[in-house]
């Protein structure tokens, strides 16, 4: 089991009112991944049901039991930090031992207990290192294991990968992604990286100053983005939001496109413009084009073969079935 | 590109130079006192004797038979070492506290504790006097003990809380979710992470005390009497006796400048504050 759930949850520093008050519930074996830019309180968030911080007011709920007041090692939940945390004076095998030490288990149960961990991370070889000996991902990893040997209720991770280099970080999303499948218990992801959370995610919680914009699937949030904010926020290249005449077409203030539902052509478009930047990725070609009249710049993605230089006139057609309109207030029509 | 090496080659010179005239400087007095301690004490005040003269050890057999200096030498190890054990008792615990659950009280404690280092000692001399001996503490080791832990404890809690806020806080919050209490967390993750600075802290402090007169000697008699209060004892009435006072000196010094030596790095290290990552 592993439900966890905020109930009108609010977090102050002082004068200042982080987390406005706030529900959510995450079921029981889900993935879910509280995205959102710089100090939108979704570490703060994750801290709060980790016992971590103390709620100002509110309840924090974990199947069915109120935790408000229970210390972060009886929640029953495990946590995985940005920094790995791992204890650097301590062995690989006494890192992952150490919450069975203290939850004062037989030896041998400890043994078997950090062997299976092991096991699952691929770190038998790495036991008797310290963690100053380990690179950034093997130090994850440990830091999971140490997370895993508990068999917690919920596993919480703190932008686990983003101290790694990129090609680390897609490895150690499909390690996690792969334990989640085995392990079947919930986990609760905070990145500011939509990519992570498009990937990884059952169920994205989009925040903003503290307040959740949006909780969908990833695919719910791409094609029925409730705001402006979500719109632009998740998907990448970003989602072009127009404004003006263009909008008043589709009766709407502000109209959105995703770069991926443009189709380019040399000749002819409802729109037309000249490339600025043209970046080719092999699979994909992104153009930044410029002189629209719609927006400073439009962004398209088109297929890796497309050849246009800068400069270039560039005609534009947005597919009429996947235009998002949004009111004044920026909220979906 | 040669000029540049060159320049930087003479500033290294210059500043290797300027090094050993600094240290030269502090050592001399010592040197000097070593030297006059095994000068007799008429030669001790005759400028024709300041490098050459007739070495005798009258002075240390003088000191031991006359004074003795090993009752005053075990008094100062033991309330030194006691004082520096006390205060990290105390310093530990209140270190961690600023460090990783600071308030906004946390500032303002740290800057008051450093500011009763500002208060002059005379000003509470005789309160502590009356009251030492009206509570019959007066040449107690416990009362000098106390006094030396008081004394020192803030500057060995600003060391420590300076050496505690280096550690990542998340690695004590790992630890809370893996289920340790406070003192676990002390125990098992501050001090060995921190083991450095600890030692150099109470290295210093052990210092301190040791060196620590003012208290030392108006504090005690003859029981807890230390070693500072055996050098202000030898400042006979009829005048200064510079041979036996140097003697007095050395031996007085003299354990703590060896294990000075042996601890250098440590020293440094604690002087310089901080490097636990």
């Amino acid at each position: 089991m592993g439900r966890i759930v905020l109930e009108n949850v609010t977090k102050s520093f002082g004068e200042t009112q982080v987390i406005p008050p706030l529900d959510l519930t995450i079921e029981d074996g889900e993935f879910a991944v509280f995205v959102g830019p710089s100090g939108c309180g979704k570490s703060t968030l994750l801290r709060l049901i980790a016992g971590l911080e103390e709620t100002t007011s509110g309840r924090v709920m974990i199947d069915g039991d109120d935790m408000t007041e229970v210390s972060p090692a009886k929640r029953g939940l495990a946590m995985v930090f940005q920094t790995y945390a791992l204890y650097p004076h301590m062995s690989v095998r006494k890192n992952i031992a150490f919450p069975l030490r203290m939850a004062k288990k037989s030896q041998s149960e400890i043994d078997a207990l950090v062997e299976q961990a092991a096991n699952t991370l691929n770190l038998n070889d790495y036991l008797e290192k310290k963690p100053g000996q380990l690179s950034g991902g093997q130090r994850q990893r440990v830091a999971i294991g140490r997370a895993i040997v508990r068999e917690p209720t919920g596993f919480l991770f703190d932008e686990p990968l983003s101290n790694l280099d990129a090609a680390l970080r897609v490895g150690m999303r499909l390690e996690i992604s792969e334990l989640h499948e085995r392990l079947k218990t919930t986990m609760i992801y905070v990145t500011h990286d939509q990519v992570e959370a498009m990937t990884m995610a059952n169920k994205i919680v989009v925040l903003r100053a503290g307040n959740i914009e949006q909780v969908g699937s990833p695919l719910d949030l791409y094609h029925q983005p409730q705001n402006k904010f979500v719109a632009s926020f998740i998907g990448s290249p970003t989602m072009n939001l127009i404004e003006g005449p263009e909008a008043g077409k589709h009766d709407a203030h502000t109209i959105g496109v995703r770069p991926e539902h443009i189709e380019v052509s040399q000749t002819d478009g409802t729109w037309e413009g000249t490339v600025g930047v043209a970046e080719h990725l092999g699979s994909d070609t992104f153009f930044y084009v410029h002189n629209t009249g719609l927006a400073d710049t439009i962004t398209v993605r088109a297929p890796g073969d497309v050849r246009f230089n800068h400069g270039d006139k560039i005609h534009l057609t947005p597919r009429a079935d996947v235009i998002h309109r949004f009111d004044t207030a920026g909220m979906r029509l | 590109m040669a000029i540049v090496a060159q320049s930087s080659k003479y500033g290294r010179t210059g500043r290797t130079a300027l090094a050993w005239v600094v240290g030269l400087l502090f050592f001399f007095p010592i040197f000097w006192m070593v030297l006059t301690s095994f000068k007799s004490d008429a030669d001790a005040v005759k400028p024709e004797f300041l490098f050459f003269f007739t070495p005798t050890l009258e002075n240390y057999v003088n000191m031991t038979e006359n004074y003795d200096y090993w009752r005053f030498a075990q008094n100062s190890v033991i309330t030194s070492v006691f004082a520096t054990i006390f205060a990290l008792i105390v310093g530990i615990p209140c270190a961690y506290a600023m460090a990783f659950n600071p308030s906004r009280a946390t500032k303002d404690v740290l800057m008051w504790m450093l500011s009763t280092k500002m208060l002059p000692a005379a000003a509470v001399l005789y309160p502590m006097t009356f009251i030492t001996k009206s509570v019959g503490l007066f040449d107690t080791h416990f009362m000098v003990i106390l006094v030396l832990c008081l004394i020192n404890l803030p500057i060995v809690v600003w060391m420590l809380f300076t050496y505690f806020k280096e550690i990542p806080k998340e690695i004590i919050e790992a630890g809370q979710m893996d289920g340790v209490n406070t003192w676990g967390e002390i125990r098992e993750i501050l001090i060995p992470l921190a083991w450095g600075g600890i030692a150099s802290t109470a290295l210093l402090c052990f210092i301190f005390c040791w060196n620590e007169a003012y208290w030392t000697v108006r504090l005690t008699t003859t029981d807890a009497a230390t070693l500072s209060k055996l050098i202000e004892g030898n400042r006979a009435p009829e005048g200064l006796f510079f041979g036996r006072l140097s003697a007095v000196s050395a031996a007085a010094v003299g354990p703590i400048v060896v294990l000075g030596w042996f601890c250098q790095k440590q020293l440094v290290q604690g002087l310089t504050f901080g490097a636990v990552k």
